[in-house]
């Protein structure tokens, strides 16, 4: 794998970091008029999800990770794992809740998201920014009450509870945003 | 912003000169990279360097007898990219002949305070190295503990220092001070900072009163390095051994070589006056007088469309 020096550093770029594989988002030169020259770099790492920041000498370098993110079906879950697959090679990946996290209630089958492969092996999963879904649960509604002001929960068919507004009814189909979790509309077949 | 400059100077009587860019030898210093450049005059065929700063080309007109002068012109530093870094910048730098640093910083105060004199700077303040170190860090800068220099940085969040900069004193007061002193020095206001740590001396005198600090002063405003000054070195030999120090400290780290400035050593023998000098990037000052993110918005063309 391709070495990078800090000078290379840029956002978006994915690198090893005491083993794990991390995403560059920031990168700051330091350098007093006379004195060491440092880049501070604001850096994710990519299995946990969490931002630090770390300082490194100017001119050190970082092994790059081989991180891809794919376009995937979501098939079925088989009670253990998730299977997804590539839909131009038919290619298959299984991944475990720990990795699926909290976008697994976001999947449904046949739709497609993101997955991020980390040496070939699913890495993280991220659902399309908005996902339409049908309400199989939620209080009845209140006929008329078109506007907001309150709301109730709503189970939708994967498992997801969000709050929608009054009217909204059980079998009805829902846009919602998965990187908040806020209902957006309702979506008319 | 040059205008108001050039009038600061013009009414103190301060003489305005222009030095080569070019030169046939630099500054030492292990931690400024140099660009060169290839002097063909066949058959012969020479390596000058772009000067990192003026100084050198300006003391040796001091030692000639110049009196007070400034300067502001283009310095070059290889491999400094970032947001407050350009390769090429343009720097004001003068000397004043009988100056102490403590009249040098009264005069950098009316000059800074009169060019931001429309956007209500508070008072400047002067501070001493030890003390901004010890407020920000509760280290003793002029003491090295290596334990407690450790514990300072795990505990501050930068447990990475602690391999970066292993028993390295001098390391140890450049990523401290940039990480956790320097962000908060000046906010809205002038703040210098005096009396840097011997190891850090670079060409200033070392203190009559304290052989464990220097002559040295840096200017900050909104936690951004503006300035350098000292209250200069005169003696010869004392400038020569430094030279040496590092010209073997790049030699071990096998840095690119070059030669120590002769014709700035024999300036000094030959009897540089009592002088104060003072550099100043002028492309970070434009960037705080304008209210700018970055250093690419107040050049014409940064290195990277240059």
């Amino acid at each position: 794998m391709a070495i990078y020096s800090t000078n290379e550093f840029k956002a978006g770029l994915k690198v090893m970091l005491d083993n794990d594989p991390c995403a560059i988002i920031e990168n700051e030169f330091v350098k007093p008029g006379k004195g060491q020259a440092f880049n501070r770099v604001k850096i994710r790492n990519l299995k946990t999800g969490r931002v630090m920041e770390r300082t490194f000498k100017s001119g050190e370098s970082l092994e790059g990770a081989d991180v891809v993110d794919v376009e995937m079906q979501y098939l079925y879950n088989d009670g253990q794992f998730r299977h997804f697959m590539v839909p131009d090679t038919f290619e298959q990946y299984q991944c475990d809740e720990k990795i699926v996290g909290d976008s697994g209630k976001w999947l449904k089958d046949q739709d497609s998201c993101t997955v991020t492969l980390w040496n070939d092996a699913p890495l993280a999963i991220s659902p399309p920014n908005f996902v339409e879904l049908i309400i199989t649960e939620t209080d009845p509604g209140v006929r008329g009450d078109t506007s907001g002001g309150g709301g109730k929960p709503a189970t939708l068919e994967t498992g997801a509870v969000v709050r929608v507004p009054l009217f909204v009814q059980i079998g009805e189909m829902i846009k919602v945003d998965t990187r908040t979790g806020e209902y957006v509309s309702r979506v008319k077949e | 912003m040059l205008a108001d400059i050039r009038r600061f100077f013009a009414d103190r009587s301060v003489l305005e000169v222009e030095t080569p860019l070019l030169g046939h030898s630099i500054g030492t210093d292990p931690q400024l990279m140099f660009f060169t450049t290839e002097y063909c005059l066949p058959p012969r065929r020479q390596t000058l360097f772009l000067q990192t700063s003026p100084e050198f080309a300006m003391k040796r007109l001091v030692a000639a007898g110049s009196g007070s002068i400034y300067q502001i012109g283009k310095a070059f530093r290889n491999g400094e990219s970032g947001r407050f870094h350009n390769p090429e910048f343009t720097m004001l730098e003068w000397y004043r002949v009988g100056f102490d640093l403590s009249r040098l910083m009264d005069e950098i105060a009316e000059l800074i305070e009169g060019l931001f004199s429309e956007r209500s700077l508070q008072p400047s303040q002067r501070r001493s190295y030890q003390d901004v170190f010890v407020s920000f860090t509760g280290l003793d800068p002029l003491v090295f503990s290596y334990r407690d220099y450790c514990t300072v940085a795990v505990e501050s969040d930068v447990p990475e220092a602690v391999d970066i900069c292993g028993h390295d004193h001098a390391l140890w007061l450049d990523f401290l001070f940039s990480h956790k002193v320097q962000p908060h020095l000046g906010e809205n206001a002038l703040c210098m900072v005096y009396g840097y740590p011997a190891c850090q001396s670079s060409l200033a005198r070392i203190s009559a009163h304290n052989d464990r600090v220097t002559e040295r002063v840096e200017l900050f405003i909104n936690g951004v390095e503006l300035g350098n000054g000292y209250y200069e070195l005169t003696d010869a030999e004392e400038q020569s051994r430094r030279f040496d120090r590092e010209l073997a400290l790049r030699q071990q780290q096998e840095l690119p070589v070059c030669v120590k400035d002769q014709h700035l050593i024999d300036a000094l023998a030959a009897g540089l006056p009592d002088c104060a000098g003072m550099a100043i990037g002028l492309d970070r000052l434009l960037m705080l007088l304008s209210g700018s993110a970055a250093i690419d918005d107040v050049l014409s063309f940064p290195i990277s469309r240059a």
